[in-house]
């Protein structure tokens, strides 16, 4: 009788625990049968084109990919400097005291929700890109050759260089998290010999603990890519949405894939349309599943495997 | 004589013209450091304090009563999309934290078997997808399959998707917490392995569960994207699941993108109640947390 009714709970709990499993496959598989008219139709062409035209049924993504790159790229390369300028200050240089404290405040940044971002985004921070940030790029970098095109066009402030902007604020707290807790676990040994050696402590941080520390400090930055490239409303509120020029100019209305989505889904009247926009769902599936793998590896290998004091 | 004079203190010079050189270096990088560090600290304030200072003059007793009023009336509230909110908390907590739980369960207490590592990879890479990915799953399945359109119960499942993997891997860790001992004496006593994991081991770490199931419903109450293809939003009261039902990130979305003034400071208030809500949990995670250490 016992045994029985432990046989059964046995059963109870795996069934429930595999629901999660096959949510995965079922994700991936209905995501790819609803999408399988657009991907049988389109084939390649589908992240070749920028046509995204519902009333003659063609749908290119490129524009959608190429406005998500350059977000998520912008946005790592604004918050990489300051988050992991901020873990090592939190970790090597603070006062003691309010290292943990600081740690803590920046990383409630993780808890505000997306939604209340792009508030914040819209009312507070396009208007400063608008008025103030856009046109000194355009009037400083904007006049220097090559890089000049990047600033090219009229600031608007709704645009691609407003949605990385938000995106970097919004993926600091889990790339300074990741920082600090790698260079948390670097052997206090590595800083006392270079000490030790006659150097500052600068000195010590940048040539025996940073290098040491580098695959899980890139690993913190592929887990921002991560969570950049799929954000959803806070970009979608401020990155514009009116344009699929891919010119190269920051400064363009464009879209992400993911504002995308949420731009259009009420639109899908169409079964070739629902497929399109369910296609870039299972791009970001794809990419979602090998960006958090790589990310992964690379913060388990800095954080876990290394022995006391190994040499880089 | 002059340079005899000369020659010992220019070589102190060069002694020392490396070291200063160093120390302004040293001076420099920590400044941009701490520059670094207050630039994450400067954002933080700056974002609440917007939402506390524009939220504030939208909050009254009517905010949280009423129904929203369309466009020109004075007034009106935000009510329908709190009930909203509730009702896929309960429902999507139904959902999820059994599954959460089990999935852990099954993961720790039976690790011998072989499906616990599969288990274990599917909520990881579920917690790494885009929420958006997540919505149009369960707006595929859901809105546009099984149920036919918009509803309550679409959106609760995919809050719940989100959840899971949340409460799966916060209550693995706090059973793996839980000491060897207390499940083998247990079992020497003769008790089978259901009873050691329901009176001993999941009580033992109680504090721990509910921790997690808390986490996971303040995550999913600022889920927007997600509930946006599902719920899809609802200005009047509504409990049925059945139906397209309100939630509040969904109500600050609406406010925020639409051209009034008034709308927009009711958006403010909005994400002020949703802001402190989150917070108020966190808090109180934060006080429990701290008791079950000592």
């Amino acid at each position: 009788m016992t045994r029985t009714f432990d046989r059964a709970f046995a059963t109870g709990v795996a069934a429930l625990a595999l629901l999660v499993p096959l949510t995965l496959a079922a994700i991936a598989v209905l995501l790819v049968i609803a999408a399988w008219r657009s991907l049988t139709t389109f084939g390649l062409s589908y992240f070749t084109t920028t046509v995204w035209d519902p009333v003659h049924f063609v749908f290119g993504a490129a524009a959608y990919v190429y406005g998500t790159v350059v977000t998520t790229v912008v946005a790592v390369a604004l918050a990489t400097p300051i988050a992991v300028g901020a873990a090592i200050y939190l970790t090597e240089f603070a006062p003691r005291a309010v290292r943990a404290p600081v740690a803590f405040t920046i990383e409630l940044l993780a808890y505000i929700p997306s939604i209340v971002y792009g508030l914040w985004a819209i009312f507070v921070m396009v208007p400063v890109m608008r008025g103030v940030v856009e046109p000194g790029l355009q009037a400083t970098l904007g006049q220097v050759p090559v890089i000049g095109r990047l600033f090219s066009g009229t600031p608007i402030g709704l645009d691609l260089l407003s949605g990385g902007v938000i995106l970097a604020i919004m993926i600091l707290p889990i790339l300074m998290a990741v920082s600090r807790e790698v260079l948390l676990a670097v052997p206090p040994t590595q800083r006392e010999a270079m000490i030790g050696l006659g150097a500052t402590r600068w000195e010590a941080v940048s040539r025996a603990v940073l290098p040491y520390a580098r695959p899980g400090i890139i690993g913190g930055a592929v887990l921002g890519v991560a969570r950049a490239f799929g954000e959803t409303m806070a970009v979608t509120m401020v990155v514009g949405n009116s344009s699929r020029d891919i010119s190269g100019s920051l400064f363009i209305p464009g879209y992400t894939m993911a504002s995308a989505i949420a731009n259009q889904f009420v639109e899908a009247d169409s079964e070739l349309y629902f497929s399109a926009i369910v296609e870039i769902a299972v791009v970001l599936l794809l990419v979602g599943i090998v960006v958090n793998g790589v990310a992964r590896v690379l913060i388990r290998r800095s954080i876990a495997d290394r022995p006391a004091g190994a040499v880089v | 004589m002059a340079l005899a004079a000369i020659a010992p203190s220019s070589a102190i010079l060069a002694r020392h013209r490396v070291r200063p050189r160093r120390r302004v270096a040293e001076g420099v990088v920590i400044g941009l450091l701490s520059l670094a560090t207050l630039v994450g600290v400067a954002l933080l304030v700056t974002i609440l304090g917007y939402v506390v200072v524009r939220g504030l003059p939208a909050i009254d007793l009517a905010f949280f009563t009423e129904r929203p009023k369309p466009f020109g009336e004075v007034g009106g509230g935000i009510a329908p999309s709190l009930i909203g909110t509730v009702l896929l908390a309960v429902v999507s907590g139904a959902i999820a934290i059994p599954i959460g739980i089990a999935s852990a369960i099954f993961v720790v207490e039976y690790r011998s078997g072989r499906f616990a590592g599969p288990v274990r990879f599917a909520a990881e890479l579920i917690a790494g997808l885009p929420s958006i990915v997540i919505g149009v799953f369960v707006w595929t399945l859901l809105v546009r399959g099984v149920v036919g359109h918009y509803a309550a119960i679409a959106g609760a499942v995919a809050l719940a998707v989100i959840m899971v993997p949340i409460v799966a891997r916060t209550v693995e860790e706090v059973l793996r917490l839980v000491p060897h001992s207390l499940r083998e004496a247990a079992l020497a006593l003769g008790a089978p392995r259901w009873k050691v994991i329901m009176s001993i081991v999941l009580p033992t770490a109680r504090a721990g569960v509910i921790t997690a199931a808390v986490l996971a419903l303040a995550r999913s109450a600022g889920e927007t994207a997600p509930l946006l293809l599902t719920a899809l939003g609802n200005d009047f009261f509504s409990t049925d699941l059945l139906r397209p039902i309100g939630a509040l990130p969904l109500q600050i979305y609406r406010y925020a993108i639409s051209p009034y003034d008034d709308w927009h400071t009711k958006a403010w208030g909005a994400s002020l109640v949703l802001v402190v809500v989150i917070g108020a949990v966190g808090m109180l995670l934060r006080v429990v947390a701290r008791q079950r250490v000592r």
